[in-house]
């Protein structure tokens, strides 16, 4: 560590603000006394889909497409966990099934 | 005190791959930390008060380059962005949920908000107690694995390579739960289209503010046709009794 203690305390409190403020911001601005503009209950109501859609892509973003295997293996995985979804609606299972084959699968190709 | 009980009964199942997948990827941050010098405290106590996991390992990289708490707190602001758009999800979530409140706000990281936005708790638990446990146990995985990873450093190999797929699959099984649910589909689209397009063109480390953006322009230019159909769907629910006593309750 190239700072001092004192320092890098201080840095790990200015990280807990930054979070906490993208945390607290929306509660603050709008608070439960008050009404909500009609806009941000709109997106209040939709967000929550789109925003599962963006986790599943952060979720692959280090994912190489020019270099071997490609991504198969996060694809099959996810294909998996979704088939097995379809079929058994057990959430546990889906993502214990798509895990393990993904596991086996990056186990195989490296 | 049944009331407590209940609500952790009904909680605990959502959260056992979460603690699969937070056990692995603690354990993997508290060792890259052991390994970058820093005794097990620091991934102990930076998992208890940032508790965001991405920005914990960013963290780590700000503590090992000159002082700029400035610099800190926008690059943290950039990183957690995607926080504001939960908040705005769980305004009326956590509305009335008192004294705990403050906590489910702190506590919402990515995991369980993903839980949290898309799962009611079951008829007759407390809303409040349900998002509370939900939120607490997936902090103490976290700051568990983080604290081992820490402590026992180098010590074990990594055979368990990919079980941090689990963060994937819950993600993808949200994804489907949620499409299944909704006849309005078009919300879901926007989030998974933009954000890959965003992807290809912004790369990996740079995507996510693009993404939002994007998402937000959409749903806003779309928002007359979009509350259409909610509102159609609305109808169609109201005639089904038992789905909207469900309704009720969690509201």
């Amino acid at each position: 560590m190239e700072m001092t203690l004192i320092q890098g305390i201080i840095t790990v409190a200015v990280v807990v603000l930054g979070t906490m403020t993208t945390r607290f911001l929306p509660f603050l601005v709008f608070p439960e006394g008050k009404k909500t503009p009609d806009y941000i209950r709109y997106l209040g109501t939709v967000l929550p889909f789109a925003v599962i859609g963006l986790l599943v892509i952060y979720c692959l973003k280090d994912i190489s497409f020019s270099s071997f295997p490609f991504g198969l293996p996060e694809f099959l995985g996810i294909l998996a966990t979704a088939l097995l979804h379809l079929w058994k609606k057990n959430m546990l299972l889906s993502i214990a099934g798509g895990t393990v084959l993904y596991m086996v699968l990056i186990w195989v190709v490296t | 005190m049944t009331e407590k009980r209940k609500a952790f009964k009904a909680a605990f199942p959502h959260t056992i791959p979460i603690f699969a997948g937070f056990l692995f990827l603690g354990i993997a941050y508290g060792i890259f930390m052991q390994s970058k010098g820093f005794s097990f405290l620091w991934p102990m106590l930076m998992s208890m008060t940032i508790f965001a996991g991405s920005m914990e390992f960013v963290t780590v990289s700000l503590l090992a380059s000159a002082f700029n708490p400035i610099y800190a707190y926008f690059l943290t602001l950039m990183v957690n962005a995607r926080h504001l758009f939960y908040g705005i999800s769980m305004l009326d979530v956590f509305r009335g949920t008192g004294k705990k409140k403050p906590y489910l706000i702190f506590g919402m990281c990515d995991e369980s908000f993903s839980i949290l936005c898309s799962t009611k708790p079951p008829q007759g638990v407390d809303k409040g107690w349900f998002c509370f446990f939900v939120t607490l146990l997936n902090q103490c995985y976290w700051v568990l694995g983080a604290t081992i990873g820490g402590l026992v450093g180098g010590l074990i190999p990594f055979e368990l390579k990919g079980i941090d797929f689990v963060m994937t699959a819950l993600f993808v099984v949200i994804f489907l739960e949620q499409w299944l649910s909704q006849k309005n589909h078009w919300p879901a689209l926007i989030g998974l289209g933009v954000s890959a397009l965003c992807l290809v063109i912004f790369r990996a480390d740079q995507f996510i503010l693009p993404a939002m953006a994007g998402i937000l322009i959409l749903l806003t230019l779309f928002r007359r046709p979009m509350e259409r159909r909610t509102m159609d769907e609305a109808e169609v629910q109201s005639t089904d009794e038992s789905e909207k006593e469900e309704a009720d309750q969690w509201k």
